[in-house]
């Protein structure tokens, strides 16, 4: 051992020379691949998303075409209870209203019936944060300490459940469907649960831990605008009521846009309608509770199927062509230049 | 080593120490750390808020803890700022560690004022001293202050000849020894300390360190403040539109959400651009690492020594470089001789003024020579035989230069004979004698002793006739131990004293210093008639030095011309070709050397700075005011006549405004010309309004050389160029005398590897080769500079297309500064998802063409000088592209998502949805981005970006998870989103449509621009890619060659006087140990001093 550590030259360990590592890394020597602009990798570039965008839009605008759907704006036909609503002392004045419609083709597969709203700002700043996510998780929360004001507590200091701004402007207009089939009337049967996304029903919602709902709720009240508590907003089912009501769920998923529609029913595919709306007339039975002409809002109804890519929004299929188409001229009118020679 | 404070000094020592402590005049530590550990926390984060992009933050942070005002949450602008302060707190305490750390290696620490301290040979002298005494007689001490003025040749200054009563002198004490000398040719020496550390003459003269920015850290800061307005616009927009919305629509809309209290406003964060910009500093390192940049001879690797000046190397335009030891080596060569009309010598000679290092060619043995210098190397073989051969004319050529000198010799031992010579090429031409046997051995007032030819000879000195500036000649008259007398002379070469013969104009042409030697018998009559009327002139009390002079000439008539000698400053290696490319580079260059003005211009010729390219090379000698005027004037007249119409524009924009400092713009000479301006010249020149008139010439001509500058006027000179033009400057100098200099050009470089480390430790950068500079500059200077624009580049464009998509839905959310993106997407997108790649894509990926072309092509430097990389314009349009993708990222999402619904018609144009799928949007179209502007894909650079992207989506996940919501319900309301929305086909058509529609554009922008637009650099660039298919051509060293012009290449660093000291024995020791009998002993000297 120890004649091999003689060995070992001296001079190295007696003063370790300050000559930097001759790493790749070091002397920036890093293997290294440059992506250059040629005139070929550009075209195929252009060429190649030029192919695919176009197949891609075409593809896009044909399934949406093939999207049924229609939409009805309730609030301009049913304007004696639009005038009604404006006045907030009719509160609890009910007001019912019917429209009729007619399909001229069959609406085939699953069907899904959406109310739309316009120039509401679900999204406005103020709108968004007013919220207690801890308190809709059931938990015992100090709304006092949420974003939730003013829609906090009452002056008497008993909490709203739930707070804030959202939970206060819930939708709450009924919307029955009727098929008028060979002058009988067929009410459609439609599906209230399973409308909203799974994560939201049995994650981000849960109500308060009681024996029974009306407990677990007391030493609250309803918010101001609310015809009803929280916890009779679906007394036929348990597993829809409180916080975890499919209609209050789906509300509370703001939107992000002043325009926007949230799905209400899906049509139950029994009997008659076991493929769909079949053609023919129909009339929606709505009990108008939702105020909108006050802010110069609309409200749709509407029916609609669904495909791969969603519902009927063209955007995307058409975006998608004229991306294609221009992303494809300009590379022909590039190589156009190339072969004249005006580009090198 | 203040362990020489002798008894009775102590007291003297205790009273400086006494009157010093009013004033805390500690001991010889400069202090150069700027914290310690308490105060580092409140400076570091005083200078920190200096910046304003810091300072933005704060300020922002401030307004987010206004609960009405801030839209997002607290943690957004926090995180980033702590961020950034952390990691530059960091660095900063790293950097001043180490600075600090530095300086604790330097001994001298301890030395106080009022020690006495014993300086040795060769010993540097590290605080102001008054010289006590010294083993030289009469307390002569010989200092070299080439580290204070450049010169080389030695100076002597004697000790107050009465020691034992300095307590009484003590209030005329005038005479400094000043910090930043050398000791040389003087055993030892004691000196009281006068002024130690800060107070010295040295450290008072080298100016302030103040902060350097660079160029692009002050664009920066306007940038800062642009975005600020801009935003400050924006914020205004939304503000207005905001206010028309509530009195329109939400007045309406109250019944849903009633009015709140207070404003609401906008805040976007800037984004932590310092942290970036600091985080770039590490690039620094890779100047660190260059093994190219590393000097094994003395193992000294170049050294970044401030981080954050990298870019700027990339845009030098003006480098000030000190002569000695920057350009040259300090060696003398005894390059070539021609004896009657002979010339030898193929390579070189050189005696080596302090040892670097001795080149292995051949040596010629000198064995034969017992006396013979062994740190000489080669000469030609044939000159040796010629010597054997005792050629008579060889013989007395070498005589001669062993006789005809004032060289001091020093034998301590028998045989070990060492030379003290007041000019270094007198040193080596006596040395160079000696090696061929004609040893000069001792020295008395009236002898010389020379061994020829191993035969001991007495030489009666009969006269030394001084050199002076006049005759540039120095002759002795000696009288051998044959009976000659003779006169022997040394010349300055000169063109119309002696007829030309083709070996001297070679010698010339190369650029050697050269000397002719010539001798005259004498007659005895007509000498003793001489010395008589020698003797009277001498002692004339007026015009004594022109009578001398006159005297002198009337003997120096008729010489017999016996041969020349050619002495080369030796050049450092490569420094001609460095010239050549850096002037390539559009670089200028300016010598500043304390050396006269021959010695300037000579080195100007050697290394390539003058040449035939240039058409004129005009001397500014004038010494008044007006002949400086005049003749600046004059020379600008002939580079320039239109300059002194008053059409001319800079003309007109001094007489507009003529009060203000203005830039002057770069104006173009008819040809290409140099210019040398004399120190004393320059005094003038420096002076208020001549000051304008030396910039307009001085920066019209290719090369400007400076001599018998001070080091004040170094410094002066820089400002100068600093404050009239818009250019980045360079100072490179190894010397005290280059710190002012140093420390206030824009970046400062120090030759490392030398004695005296002022010039190192000011500087920004240090290596230990001129030669290096080239790489410095046109490598990592240019890559750096273009790594900082690209990273500038991008992170406005990514910050942009970030900020303003929230700009857009602010028009579809009621004005209402709900932010698109989830806010802990807007606190780690510029932390996390996006810094790796940028950084990647800055600090690791090479630069766009490798090293070996960076030097081959020097004029891809140009582009960095006129700042074409980032500048306002391109500032604009990063802005552009950012607003174009901006738009693209938030309507391609919003036509996606409006009024649509999954396959299975739940929801998907929520708001969490939007915001996911916008912020992927953003995500993947900036990482494409930057995928695209990096110029050389790495396994690095893609692994970041990848990474990040995975990290993106990792974090995401968790964040939209279960588990957090059910933890930090209040700060993840995110949950289930991910799964809801990415499972979507039509959330990634969305994303592909955003990456083809954002990318495309650009990708043939740049394609077009290259083919129909290309730049300069785009066109070298392509002839690099030519070339680069064909077989490697030869490295980029190139055989310079050599111009051979008719011009005068002598120059004596020669002192006056040194002949009459000599004459006058003073500087002789009373015994010379071995020359004849008698002992010496230095501690003999000691003890008597300590008897004192």
């Amino acid at each position: 051992m120890k004649n091999k550590k003689s060995f070992a030259p001296q001079e190295a360990e007696a003063r370790p020379s300050r000559c930097p590592d001759n790493s790749a890394f070091k002397q920036q020597r890093l293997p290294a691949w440059k992506p250059q602009l040629t005139i070929a990798t550009v075209l195929s570039t252009f060429f190649l998303t030029g192919a695919f965008c176009l197949s891609v839009g075409i593809c896009l605008i044909l399934s949406a075409n093939s999207v049924r759907e229609i939409q009805i704006n309730y609030s301009d036909k049913c304007s004696d209870c639009s005038k009604l609503r404006e006045n907030s002392y009719n509160w609890n004045i009910e007001c019912l209203c019917s429209v009729d419609f007619k399909l001229k083709e069959d609406m085939l597969g699953d069907v899904f019936m959406y109310y739309g709203l316009q120039n509401f700002y679900q999204n406005h700043r103020r709108y968004v944060i007013s919220r207690s996510d801890a308190q809709l998780l059931g938990r015992d929360v100090n709304v006092q300490r949420s974003y939730c004001a003013p829609f906090t507590t009452y002056n008497n200091g008993t909490p709203m459940a739930p707070c804030g701004a959202i939970a206060n402007s819930m939708f709450n207009d009924t919307i029955d469907l009727f098929y008028n089939f060979n002058s009988s009337v067929i009410q459609v049967p439609l599906l209230k649960t399973g409308n909203s996304w799974w994560t939201d029903k049995n994650v981000k919602f849960r109500n308060p831990q009681s024996h029974n709902l009306s407990s677990a709720f007391a030493g609250t009240a309803r918010p101001p605008y609310w015809q009803k508590p929280v916890y009779l907003l679906d007394e036929e089912d348990e597993r829809n009521n409180g916080y975890i009501n499919d209609d209050f769920i789906i509300w509370m998923r703001v939107s992000a846009f002043a325009t926007f529609r949230n799905l209400y029913r899906r049509i139950s595919r029994k009997r008659h309608f076991a493929d769909g709306l079949p053609a023919g007339n129909y009339t929606f039975h709505i009990s108008y509770n939702f105020p909108v002409t006050k802010f110069k809002g609309k409200k749709y109804v509407i029916l609609s199927t669904m495909v791969w890519s969603g519902g009927s929004n063209p955007f995307l299929g058409i975006a998608y062509v004229v991306c294609g188409a221009a992303a494809t001229l300009t590379g022909a009118e590039t190589e156009v230049r190339v072969l004249t020679g005006v580009l090198p | 080593m203040g362990d020489f404070v002798l008894g009775p000094w102590s007291c003297l020592s205790w009273m400086f120490k006494f009157c010093d402590s009013a004033v805390e005049r500690g001991n010889n530590s400069i202090k150069t750390s700027k914290y310690n550990f308490f105060t580092f926390l409140p400076l570091n984060l005083f200078e920190q808020f200096q910046r304003i992009a810091n300072a933005y933050f704060l300020f922002l942070l401030i307004l987010q803890l206004i609960p009405q005002i801030s839209s997002l949450a607290w943690f957004t602008t926090v995180v980033p700022l702590v961020l950034v302060l952390a990691v530059s707190g960091v660095k900063d305490a790293i950097d001043d560690f180490v600075r600090s750390v530095l300086l604790k290696d330097e001994k001298w620490m301890n030395v106080q004022v009022g020690d006495i301290i014993k300086l040795e040979n060769n010993n540097f002298v590290t605080a102001d001293l008054l010289l006590l005494s010294s083993s030289e007689p009469h307390s002569l001490t010989y200092i070299e202050t080439a580290e204070l003025d450049g010169e080389t040749n030695l100076k002597v200054k004697q000790a107050l000849t009465v020691t034992a009563e300095l307590g009484e002198d003590l209030q005329k004490l005038t005479d400094f020894n000043g910090e930043g000398c050398t000791i040389r040719n003087t055993e030892w020496c004691f000196g009281l300390v006068i002024y130690a550390g800060p107070d010295t003459k040295l450290m008072q003269n080298s100016g302030k360190t103040t902060f350097k920015r660079t160029s692009i850290d002050r664009l920066m800061n306007v940038l800062v403040l642009m975005i600020f307005a801009f935003l400050a616009l924006m914020c205004l927009i939304l503000a207005i539109g905001n206010g028309i919305w509530e009195s329109d629509k939400g007045y309406n809309f109250q019944v849903y959400l009633p009015w709140a209290e207070g404003v609401n406003s906008t805040s976007y964060s800037v984004v932590p651009i310092s942290l970036y910009v600091r985080l770039y500093a590490w690039v620094s390192f890779y100047i660190d690492w260059d093994r190219k940049m590393y000097y094994p001879l003395n193992d000294t690797p170049a050294q970044a020594r401030t981080t954050t000046l990298n870019e700027e190397l990339g845009q030098i335009k003006y480098i000030f470089s000190d002569k000695t030891g920057t350009l040259t080596q300090n060696i003398m060569c005894f390059n070539k001789c021609s004896i009657n009309g002979k010339s030898y010598g193929i390579l070189s000679i050189c005696l080596i003024l302090w040892v670097l290092h001795l080149s292995n060619t051949e040596k010629v043995d000198f064995s034969y020579n017992p006396l013979a210098d062994p740190k000489f190397a080669f000469y030609d073989h044939s000159l040796v035989e010629a010597v054997k051969l005792s050629d008579v004319p060889t013989h007395r050529f070498f005589r001669l230069l062993s006789l005809c000198h004032t060289v001091m010799p020093e034998e301590k031992k028998e045989g070990n004979l060492v030379y003290q010579a007041q000019s270094p090429d007198e040193g080596a031409l006596v040395t160079a004698a000696r090696n061929f046997r004609f040893v000069f051995r001792a020295r008395t007032p009236e002898t010389i002793t020379v061994v020829e030819m191993g035969e001991t000879k007495i030489y009666k000195l009969l006269a030394i006739l001084d050199f002076n500036n006049v005759r540039k000649r120095m002759s002795v008259i000696v009288w051998s131990p044959e009976g000659d007398l003779t006169l022997y002379s040394r010349s300055l070469f000169s063109f119309d004293l002696f007829c030309l013969t083709t070996v001297l104009q070679e010698f010339a042409g190369e650029g050697l210093r050269i000397l002719v030697v010539a001798y005259k018998n004498l007659d005895e009559e007509y000498f003793q008639d001489w010395i008589g009327r020698h003797h009277e002139a001498s002692t004339a009390l007026e015009g004594r030095e022109d009578k001398l002079s006159e005297i002198y000439e009337e003997i120096e008539k008729d010489l017999m011309l016996l041969g020349a000698t050619a002495i080369e400053d030796k050049l450092q290696d490569g420094v001609p070709q460095t010239i050549e490319t850096l002037a390539k580079a559009h670089i200028k260059i300016w010598v500043l050397t304390g050396d006269k003005q021959e010695t300037a211009m000579n080195i100007g010729y050697s290394c390539n700075l003058l040449n035939d390219d240039i058409a004129d090379v005009f001397v500014i000698e004038g010494s008044t005011s007006d002949d400086v005027l005049n003749e600046l004037r004059n020379a600008r007249k002939k580079m320039k006549p239109d300059s002194f119409l008053d059409s001319d524009e800079i003309n007109i924009q001094f007489e507009k405004s003529s009060k203000k400092t203005k830039l002057l713009p770069d104006e173009q000479a008819n040809g290409v010309y140099g210019l040398v301006i004399n120190g004393h010249s320059l005094a003038y020149a420096l002076e208020g309004n001549l000051e304008l008139e030396l910039v307009r010439t001085a920066c019209m001509c290719k090369v400007v050389i400076c001599c018998r500058v001070t080091p004040l006027q170094k410094a002066q000179v820089v400002e100068l160029v600093k404050k009239y033009k818009k250019a980045v400057t360079l100072a490179i100098g190894d010397g005290a005398n280059d710190v002012s200099m140093i420390k206030t050009a824009h970046i400062g470089v120090g030759i490392s590897g030398q004695e005296g480390m002022q010039a190192v430790l000011s500087s920004d950068f240090s290596f230990a080769q001129f030669r290096y500079l080239q790489r410095l500059l046109l490598v990592h200077g240019r890559w750096s500079y273009i790594r900082m624009c690209k990273l500038l580049k991008y992170f406005f464009y990514k910050n942009f297309a970030f900020t303003l998509v929230h700009f857009w839905y602010g028009f579809f959310s009621g004005f209402s500064a709900q932010t698109v993106y989830d806010e802990w997407f807007i606190t780690l997108y510029n932390l996390v998802y996006t810094s790796l790649p940028v950084l990647g894509m800055s600090l690791l990926s090479p630069g766009d063409v490798d090293d070996h072309w960076s030097l081959l092509f020097p004029q891809l430097y140009v582009p960095g000088q006129q700042n074409l990389y980032f500048n306002k314009i391109v500032f604009v349009k990063c802005m552009l592209q950012g607003i174009y993708s901006s738009l693209i990222l938030f309507f391609i999402p919003y036509g996606a998502m409006y009024n649509t619904m999954r396959s299975d018609g739940k929801a998907i144009a929520d708001y969490q949805s939007f915001a996911l799928m916008a912020q992927t949007c953003l995500l993947i179209v900036v990482s494409v981005q930057i995928g695209l502007d990096t110029l050389y894909w790495t396994v690095v650079n893609q692994f970041f970006i990848w990474g990040s992207l995975s990290v993106y989506f990792a974090i995401t996940f968790t964040m939209c998870s279960d588990g957090t919501y059910l933890i930090f319900t209040a700060s993840f309301p995110f949950v289930g989103t991910v799964q809801n929305t990415l499972s979507r086909p039509n959330v990634w058509l969305a994303v592909f449509l955003s990456i083809a529609l954002c990318v495309l554009p650009v990708v043939g922008f740049r394609f077009l621009k290259a083919q129909l637009k290309p730049t300069a650099s785009d066109k070298v660039l392509l002839k690099i890619k030519e070339a680069k298919k064909r077989p490697p051509p030869p490295s980029p060293k190139r055989r310079l060659r050599r111009t051979s012009t008719r011009r005068s290449g002598y120059a004596f660093s020669h002192q006056h006087g040194f002949g009459a000291l000599i004459m006058s024995g003073r500087n002789m020791r009373p015994k010379s140990p071995f020359a004849t009998t008698g002992t010496f002993s230095p501690n003999s000297d000691k003890h008597k001093h300590k008897g004192l």
